[in-house]
């Protein structure tokens, strides 16, 4: 059933950012060769959810299993930022770590990570939380034993909270446009700090400071992605091809990296006073800018391409 | 304990772990070798620039090669909410914090989380988190979400969220909570010297993550070990 339904999802076509968690996956991985661990027939539901009267999820918002990618065999694990914003609980956060774990064993050429999510979920937060630190710990392991993890972000509900600090625990990310990376959420800062610091109804300067573009720029993202399901899984071939070690001359490298980029930013109050001193000619031009012709600002950027991560 | 008390107690021959803007940097004496300490005092945010002085700590450290252990001792808030953080990109640095310590896990310094105050959010996973095993000392309070802001959230009231609290451990702050989600491995007793019991939880560390094992033997985490273990068994058998 399931080949038949992906030979039935055009990846040209299909959003990324409209695209269901299962639509992702049977649409970025070879027809018919996704198989599920943990499906929704085995009906594993939050424990917790009941309490606060919240509805309940068969696969508790998370796909996850193994498939191939031009005929390599992969590990893949998707987030429906549809269901409770693609939050961490306990039993979301338990599948993904079990995955990563099972990677060690299985060896897949890469493990792919499609988030979309707010972080954890607050209903479940000590569970949520603690999956975060677990995932992250496998996910070192995976990349010591020299299986890249590639992150592909692009999902309405952006990658925030814990799931910004998986992101940067991964080999390797790509992103599109309307994939956010942040830790702290636009809400939470002006909750927390007032509309003076941000204001979170500004989307224009949500897209512009934790956005894909803004990502791909400095470097805290490998590739851009238009939005389409084939985009994003050219960009993950592309991506487990050239995933750096983990090491500590990575680690060495990127300690350089990001401190030269508050060294050279710190100061900037906006997205677009970093683009500027980036030698972006038209800064305000960039949020309009298509994806041929953000390529080529790209590659005018010394900081977007490197192996420090 | 305050900090100084804890650094008196683990080296009583003195030490040279200082404290500068909150972050907490040194090394001490801790049997024949150094024992290198990383942390943040004071209910200290942890945003971008004090990410990244804490992992140069932990690189320079695993540098040296002296296997030393590496105590990350924890009174923080949570990760510094502001637009400069997010812009810089705070995801980065924080991961970056965390990619250290689990390397210089992985390079033979044994990391030892040691939380005395509060921590919360991002800053708890970036620092006591990512270390090999989490002490904790009595009144330490983690978090992920203080209840006021779990309520804001959760549109529930504030007496509901306290009157589900004390039967649901799994979403309410405090040490407890994170003993029994096996988040804290340990729960360090204040009136005996630290050192051996530091010593002790060396010692006796595990390879693999326990943590989830840990939550279901202590029913704060009950099912999050047996979904990882069903995942993995069924990718196992293809």
């Amino acid at each position: 059933m399931a080949g038949d339904r992906a030979a039935s999802i055009d990846p040209d076509a299909l959003s990324w950012y409209e695209a269901t968690a299962r639509q992702r996956v049977l649409a970025l991985t070879d027809p018919g060769s996704f198989r599920e661990f943990l499906p929704p027939t085995e009906r594993r539901m939050s424990p917790h959810l009941p309490l606060f009267d919240l509805p309940r999820a068969f696969d508790d918002g998370i796909v996850v299993g193994r498939a191939r990618l031009d005929g390599e065999p992969v590990l893949i694990a998707a987030q429906e930022g549809r269901f409770m914003g693609g939050a961490f609980g306990e039993v979301h956060g338990g599948k993904l770590v079990g995955l990563l774990r099972a990677a060690l064993a299985l060896k897949p050429k890469a493990v792919l990570i499609l988030f979309d999510t707010g972080g954890v979920r607050l209903q479940e937060a000590n569970a949520g939380e603690t999956a975060i630190a677990e995932a992250m710990r496998a996910i070192v392991d995976v990349r010591v034993a020299g299986i890249p993890v590639i992150g592909l972000i692009g999902g309405r509900a952006g990658c925030y909270g814990g799931g910004g600090l998986i992101a940067g625990t991964c080999s390797r990310l790509a992103v599109s446009e309307g994939g956010r990376i942040s830790v702290s959420g636009p809400e939470v800062i002006e909750t927390n700090k007032g509309a003076e610091e941000f204001d979170s109804r500004d989307r224009a300067l949500v897209w512009r400071t934790m956005g894909g573009k803004h990502r791909r720029l400095i470097g805290g993202a490998d590739a851009f992605c238009a939005d389409t399901v084939s985009a994003f899984r050219k960009a993950a071939r592309d991506l487990v091809g050239r995933a750096p070690a983990f090491d500590l001359d990575t680690l060495e490298a990127e300690q350089a990296r990001l401190e030269a980029r508050i060294d050279r930013f710190g100061d900037c109050r906006d997205a677009t006073d970093v683009w500027a001193r980036l030698g972006v000619n038209d800064p305000e031009s960039v949020p309009a800018m298509d994806t041929d012709a953000f390529a080529e600002t790209v590659a005018r950027s010394p900081e977007a391409d490197h192996d420090a991560r | 304990m305050t900090l100084a008390e804890i650094l008196a107690s683990l080296f009583p021959q003195g030490h040279a772990v200082a404290v500068r803007e909150g972050l907490v940097t040194g090394t001490g004496p801790f049997g024949d070798g150094p024992m290198h300490v990383v942390g943040i005092d004071g209910d200290t945010p942890l945003g971008v620039d004090g990410a990244l002085v804490l992992s140069r700590a932990v690189l320079n450290a695993v540098r040296t090669g002296d296997r030393a252990p590496i105590l990350v001792a924890v009174d923080s808030d949570s990760q510094r909410m502001s637009r400069r953080d997010e812009l810089l990109g705070l995801n980065e640095c924080l991961a970056h914090l965390a990619k250290a310590l689990l390397l210089a896990d992985r390079s033979g310094h044994p990391t030892i989380g040691l939380i005395y105050g509060h921590t919360a959010a991002g800053a708890f996973i970036a620092t006591a988190l990512a270390t090999r095993v989490l002490a904790a000392l009595p009144g330490a309070n983690p978090s992920v979400m203080d209840l006021p802001s779990v309520a804001r959230v959760t549109k529930l009231p504030l007496d509901t969220l306290e009157e589900m609290a004390k039967s649901t451990p799994v979403f309410a702050p405090g040490l407890d909570n994170m003993v029994a989600a096996g988040a804290v491995h340990v729960v360090l007793d204040p009136d005996r010297p630290l050192g051996s019991q530091i010593r002790a939880v060396i010692d006796t560390i595990e390879a693999e993550d326990v943590r989830d094992r840990l939550g279901a033997e202590r029913g704060g985490r009950l099912v999050a070990h047996t979904v990882a273990a069903a995942v993995a068994d069924q990718a196992r058998l293809g």
